[in-house]
């Protein structure tokens, strides 16, 4: 269903007005640094990676809210990298976003109905008794009855979870392929975050959707996801199967960010990658891997050839010079 | 009521604190017992509504308005803290007990340099050469784990973790008794977090301090605290050592919790949520305040609150199950 090809965003640096009158040089972030993967229909595809990896930036331009530096990004075959005005409005329809934070997602003045509503009005799908009719079922949809207690409510009268399923409501309403999912649950509270989750997996079923779900949250990500993409610095590192992920790591920064995630079971003593320094600045990301600078197994060649991927497996590809065998990574698991 | 005893550090005694809002009053903690020893790490744990942060924030005395503390003692090192004068109070934080909040960005000095938040904490508290205190923050902060050239930077040279570093460094300078962390990683990234809980894993052993670890974490609890607490609604449903609660909570909201996260280390376990919503403090449910949300009610379960139990040595709950 998305295809992206060696995907690109420098944002230029804001510079002060002197530093612009006395020089020409201008630095970019390189928040998204040539990333390329394919999303099939029906898949839940999890982008995974810490902040500033460019995980958000990335969900953003396969939904053209921002333009790309470079690369190519196609939809169910056809090309919307550089997609304008009445084209890039229809496309909209297709494809829809849910954000983070349900408090600031909606609009405070605005009553449920009315902002679960107003993509059916934009789009010119339907409107008065017919939009009503659209929203009330909708909103039942994602579990928030009886449809005319929420329809009339104002955001601030729900809880975090009830906001989030509003938001819900309104990216499903215009029916659409295809969702991005930005971090959808990191604002819930624990004990209610499986049930936002069993919604999404349930209406992905009911409405065959394709989802893009972007998170920091190792444990999330192997819960819900059918593949995934570890991304760090702008790139993306490792990419799988949910299964080969998981029980088959191979790059170090995957097997780091694994060992490092927190387990509900005191008794558990892993053995763990330690990263020392932190994540380099994307003005200036390290030459070659651009993981080097941290790699506690990174050797002459890794600072100065840029990896590419390397296939362990017809479902798994990892950037890396010298990626982990089965046996190595066992441990640290 | 257990009394202390020569091992004790912090003992609460049904302490209550109340919001006093336009919508009615807010009970956010509601009788409280709680007892940790010298040295020990307990991790405060609940979600939102759940009362931990105002529990953390009342020891210290730090609860805003229209919030306070309107029963109930806190006694530490013989004193009851809800006596003390605001003088007095002063004298306490920062040097017997200190705090390290979420944000770090927001409890650092952006004008003023890393080092100098230490050095004057310090001076502040003790009378000794500014020389002598230059050279305790030095040490300070590499025990934190951060290079003396960063001594002179500002707060926003400064990455998120370091920040967390500084602020560990800040609550230990004066080397307190007590330690309360609020969410202290929960802001971090997952790497960064991980040394983070490294870093107070190891202080713990240099310092010997106690740590009240505030989070809605379980698992952050599970790598690093002795003790765990559970908070639900302004009260304490459990307590008890950390091997027991994960083996086997006692508390039907601890197990919900339990059921509810993910492991990343289980395959594919199906993840349970806890049906309902969390309560209102206004008005919060009669009887046991979980027992709307709880599988395991019984009709006496909406009639009276439950009372602690003492189900094995140490291991405290508060539902009708254990009572015989």
């Amino acid at each position: 269903m998305i295809q992206v090809k060696d995907l690109k965003k420098y944002f230029p640096v804001q510079r002060g007005l002197l530093e612009r009158v006395l020089s020409r040089k201008v630095d970019y972030i390189k928040a998204v640094d040539g990333v390329s993967f394919e999303i099939k229909k029906k898949e839940i595809f999890s982008l995974v990676g810490e902040s500033g990896c460019g995980k958000t930036t990335t969900g953003r331009l396969i939904l053209r809210l921002i333009d790309p530096t470079s690369g190519t990004i196609i939809f169910k075959g056809r090309d919307i990298t550089f997609l304008r005005g009445e084209e890039l409005r229809r496309l909209r329809k297709t494809m829809q976003i849910i954000f983070q934070d349900p408090y600031a997602s909606l609009n405070p003045r605005m009553r449920i109905g009315d902002a679960v509503g107003h993509p059916l009005e934009i789009h010119g799908i339907a409107e008065g008794q017919e939009k009503k009719r659209i929203v009330f079922e909708t909103l039942k949809k994602v579990g928030l009855e009886p449809p005319e207690k929420f329809y009339n409510a104002y955001p601030h009268e729900l809880s975090g979870g009830q906001r989030q399923r509003a938001a819900i409501a309104r990216a499903i309403i215009v029916n659409p392929e295809f969702i991005v999912a930005d971090e959808p649950i990191s604002m819930i509270d624990v004990s209610l975050r499986s049930k936002l989750l069993e919604l999404m997996k349930q209406l992905q079923e009911e409405l065959e959707l394709t989802y893009l779900f972007i998170t920091h949250d190792l444990a999330v990500s192997k819960y819900i996801s059918d593949k995934v993409a570890i991304m760090y610095l702008g790139g993306i590192v490792e990419l799988g199967s949910k299964k080969e992920i998981f029980s088959n790591p191979s790059h170090p920064y995957t097997i780091a960010l694994l060992s490092a995630v927190p387990v509900p079971d005191p008794s558990v003593k892993r053995k763990r990658i330690d990263l020392k320094g932190e994540v380099p600045s994307p003005i200036n990301p390290p030459s070659g891997c651009r993981f080097h600078t941290r790699c506690p197994f990174k050797e002459k060649m890794c600072e100065i050839e840029k990896p590419y991927f390397i296939k362990i497996s017809e479902d798994h590809f990892v950037a890396c010079h010298k990626p982990f065998s089965l046996n190595i990574n066992q441990h640290y698991i | 009521m257990i009394a202390m005893n020569r091992n004790n550090l912090l003992s609460l005694e049904n302490l209550k604190v109340y919001f006093y809002t336009e919508e009615g009053v807010v009970k956010a903690v509601d009788g409280v017992n709680f007892i940790m020893d010298k040295g020990e790490t307990v991790g405060l744990v609940g979600e939102s509504g759940s009362g931990k942060t105002t529990l953390g924030l009342s020891i210290l005395r730090l609860v805003p308005p229209p919030g306070r503390i309107v029963e109930g003692r806190v006694l530490f090192d013989g004193m009851d803290l809800t006596r003390l004068s605001e003088n007095e109070m002063r004298k306490i934080r920062g040097r017997r007990i200190s705090m390290i909040f979420q944000d770090p960005m927001t409890s650092l000095n952006p004008l003023m340099k890393v080092g100098d938040h230490i050095v004057e904490t310090i001076m502040t508290h003790e009378k000794i050469l500014r020389e002598e205190a230059i050279e305790r923050a030095r040490l300070l902060l590499e025990d934190v784990g951060i290079l003396p050239e960063r001594f002179n930077d500002y707060p926003h040279q400064l990455s998120g973790g370091m920040r967390q570093r500084v602020m560990i460094a800040l609550a230990l300078a004066l080397k307190p008794d007590l330690v309360i962390a609020d969410e202290p990683t929960s802001a971090l990234d997952v790497i960064v977090q991980y040394q983070i809980l490294e870093l107070m894993r190891k202080l713990k052993q240099t310092y010997n301090m106690g740590l009240i670890l505030i989070t809605h974490d379980v698992s952050v609890v599970a790598e690093v605290a002795d003790r765990i607490a559970v908070m639900y609604a302004g009260q304490l449903v459990e307590y008890s050592d950390v091997n027991s609660f994960f083996n086997k909570p006692l508390h039907p909201y601890s197990e919900a919790l339990l059921e509810s996260i993910p492991n990343i280390q289980l395959s594919d376990k199906k993840l349970k949520y806890i049906a309902g919503a969390p309560p209102n403090l206004i008005d919060p449910p009669r009887g046991c305040r979980f027992h709307t949300r709880c599988p395991y009610a019984e009709n006496r379960c909406s009639e009276v609150e439950p009372q602690t139990v003492e189900f094995e040595r140490r291991r405290f709950v508060k539902c009708f199950k254990y009572l015989r």
